[in-house]
């Protein structure tokens, strides 16, 4: 890469008395989990090459609160929730973009009610309209060209906030095929994380949700399965391992995959 | 004269004991909290339009999308033909509308027998499908019993009105053909004109009428039995459809509702707004839902609107994989705890009165009631625990009933009234509250961009 690849934070920014165009919320797996912190990675590498002025909130970002809320903990909801606001505001942020779709959701749907409001993007809405103004430009030929690639909608980007075209879009652009699980858009299955059970043991069932899921996968026969969420991706990545297929089957986020063709 | 007079004791009793208990269907949503949902009433009714008269989610499986709208099309159209049993009842008229109306007449009754024929084939594929296919979602735990037998009644109900309409249609065309007195020329009717002949043809003129009449009150006490029937039946969702597709969420699926009393006791914790020195101290406040006394008003309508088809535990993901959870056992087990309250309400029996109120209390009432039970003595915390709010239960429901939204209330108050719940979430909430992350991590939240951009 040519330009030096930088990281700025909002305080950096706010130092150099900048404004940039998008914060972005990097989430507890993005900043965290070694897998997802590649996403993030992959994402500010396609932020600096288009040129996009961003920054990311750093050590002032908190969990923004999903999993307490929906476990039914809405006091910790709100201290973290609040405590992130009060951030935001200080710095009056006007636009964010979260490679987490449930960040996304609390951000964009139930911060308002705490005097939270912002414009709020999932990562792969940014990179369709990176992509069709002409920002990210994609090379010919690339590691993952010609194969076949499913996509798993995450219930937080599909069902809650009705987004099923957008990720489609930015797939479109790849030189692969784009096959179509028996059960997608509305009627995607979940992977399992969802709901805070990404931290707690399953209840007593026959088969873990993320095995189902990627039982589904496995039969579209694709050899990439493309997620848009960070626990969507430590889930069907499990569910690959404990299908003995990681060697010929893997789980990327769309963000890595736009970026091996740039 | 004496049809006329046991015809309006029979109507007038009917009506009035249904709307007995329809008022009491009424009262058991109201047990609810109160809630204000008048908002976009343009969306609302577009819900309304599409969803409910329109059947737009049930096209989602479109075989039984098509037998269902054979029946309710019939169904709604058969309406028209009702209205001239109560005019010829009262009035011992017969076939009151067909002069006046002429050859309208005849396509009405002619367009409500075609649909009837319909509705009869899509009723006994029905009947295969609820007892002979194994279908899943019509075999699980909590469709033995009553649900099982109520799925069948109305069917069969549905049959015998049927039989009713086509005895009574083609009894009247033979008797026309024969000229009898009274059974004047109707035009021809696009199934009892040859069906009639085929199955009544050569009988005598006194026997025919027989038919007709047995036709006639069968097809208008099945009505009555149907009317009455309803409000201790799944079936209910033929009214309750339309204002629960009205009251539906219009916000996006992901979107949970803000606890306000929460939301301000936090913000003045934090010091950003001052404490309210009018708000009411209370001793043992009670967050989310245990009970149908604290679900909105909207939830207890979504629990009656249900007419158990298992689409909502069909696409569950904890369901397909074995967990106990089923969301159609969740609006279940709501609507039978608030019949459970409101029966226990109309006997008045003041042994259900909360204990430390008995003294002073004249009368029970909702606000008042206690029998030692709630919606968890219906629904476990297992249940509880399975949800992985993916809300495809919600998307799901051809008539827009949210069962997440239960799930998460009865989770709110598992998690703050009771300080339960899984001792695995522990770790969770304690590391937010002190790190404010998930995970309790000894590196810092931007180490991950140090180290990348450490490579440039």
């Amino acid at each position: 890469m040519a330009k030096e690849y930088k990281i700025p934070t909002m305080a950096e920014m706010a130092a150099a008395e900048k404004t940039p165009e998008v914060l972005f919320w990097v989430g507890c797996a993005g900043s965290f989990d070694s897998r997802a912190q590649k996403v993030s990675v992959a994402f500010t590498k396609i932020l600096n090459e288009a040129e996009v002025e961003f920054a990311i909130l750093g050590k002032e970002e908190s969990c923004t609160g999903d999993p307490a809320r929906r476990a039914g903990n809405e006091f910790v909801f709100q201290m973290v929730a609040l405590q992130n606001i009060e951030t935001l505001n200080l710095y009056n942020v006007k636009k964010i973009v979260a490679t987490c779709p449930h960040c996304f959701n609390v951000l964009k749907n139930e911060y308002p009610a705490l005097g939270g409001n912002y414009e709020v993007m999932h990562h792969t809405q940014f990179l369709q309209s990176l992509i069709n103004e002409g920002r990210i430009k994609l090379k010919d030929g690339g590691t993952f060209d010609g194969k076949k690639i499913t996509y798993h909608d995450s219930c937080y980007l599909g069902r809650a906030n009705g987004v099923y075209e957008a990720p489609r879009s930015v797939l479109q652009n790849l030189d692969n095929d784009l096959v179509e699980m028996q059960r997608s858009k509305t009627t995607g299955l979940c992977c399992g994380a969802g709901g805070a059970q990404m931290f707690k043991e399953d209840e007593p069932g026959k088969k873990r949700i993320n095995i189902e899921r990627t039982e589904e996968a496995l039969e579209t026969g694709a050899e990439i399965v493309a997620v848009n969420c960070p626990f969507c991706l430590t889930m069907m990545s499990d569910g690959i391992k404990a299908k003995e297929k990681q060697e010929s089957v893997m789980v990327y986020d769309l963000a890595e995959l736009i970026l091996e063709k740039m | 004269m004496i049809q006329q007079i046991i015809f309006a004791i029979v109507t007038f009793a009917s009506f009035g004991f249904a709307t007995k208990q329809f008022l009491k269907i009424r009262r058991n949503v109201l047990l609810g909290k109160d809630k204000d949902i008048s908002d976009q009433p343009g969306e609302r009714w577009k819900n309304v339009f599409l969803i409910a008269f329109g059947q737009k989610k049930m096209f989602k499986r479109w075989i039984p999308a098509v037998l269902h709208l054979f029946i309710y099309v019939a169904f709604l159209f058969t309406q028209i033909e009702l209205v001239e049993i109560l005019v010829d009842g009262f009035f011992g008229t017969h076939r009151f509308f067909a002069e006046p109306l002429g050859a309208l007449y005849t396509a009405a009754i002619s367009s409500i027998e075609l649909l009837s024929v319909g509705a009869f084939f899509a009723t006994l594929i029905f009947l295969i499908r609820r007892n002979l296919l194994a279908i899943p979602r019509f075999q699980m735990d909590e469709m033995t019993g009553f649900p099982k037998f109520d799925g069948n009644m109305i069917l069969i109900l549905e049959i015998i009105l049927l039989i009713g309409v086509f005895s009574m249609n083609g009894a009247d065309k033979v008797l026309q053909n024969m000229g009898a007195d009274h059974y004047h020329m109707t035009g021809n009717f696009a199934v009892s004109t040859w069906l009639g002949p085929l199955l009544f043809g050569g009988m005598s003129e006194a026997t025919l009428v027989g038919v007709e009449r047995f036709g006639w009150w069968l097809h208008i006490m099945t009505v009555f039995a149907f009317l009455n029937y309803l409000p201790i039946s799944k079936h209910l969702h033929i009214m309750l459809a339309f204002p629960n597709t009205y009251f539906a969420k219009l916000q996006p699926k992901g979107e949970m509702e803000n606890m306000t009393e929460i939301m301000n006791e936090v913000k003045s914790m934090m010091g950003l707004i001052e404490a309210d020195p009018d708000a009411p101290m209370d001793d043992l406040p009670e967050f989310g839902s245990n009970d149908v006394m604290n679900l909105d008003w909207k939830n207890v309508l979504g629990a009656y609107t249900c007419t158990e088809c298992g689409r909502c535990t069909s696409v569950c993901p904890a369901n397909i994989t074995g967990k106990k959870l089923s969301p159609r056992k969740v609006m279940m087990d709501v609507r039978d705890r608030a019949t459970e309250i409101g029966k226990k309400l109309d006997s008045g029996d003041m042994q259900w009165v909360k204990e430390e109120l008995r003294a002073e209390a004249t009368m029970l009432t909702k606000e008042n009631f206690d029998d030692g039970k709630s919606l968890f003595d219906y629904i476990s915390n297992e249940e509880l625990h399975a949800c992985t709010t993916c809300n495809a239960c919600v998307e799901a429901c051809p008539v827009l009933i949210n069962p997440l939204d239960i799930i998460l209330k009865m989770r709110r108050y598992e998690i703050l009234t009771l300080s339960a719940g899984p001792g695995d979430w522990l770790p969770l909430f304690t590391s937010m509250e002190n790190s404010g992350s998930v995970w309790q991590l000894p590196d810092a939240r931007d180490k991950w961009a140090e180290e990348a951009t450490s490579q440039n």
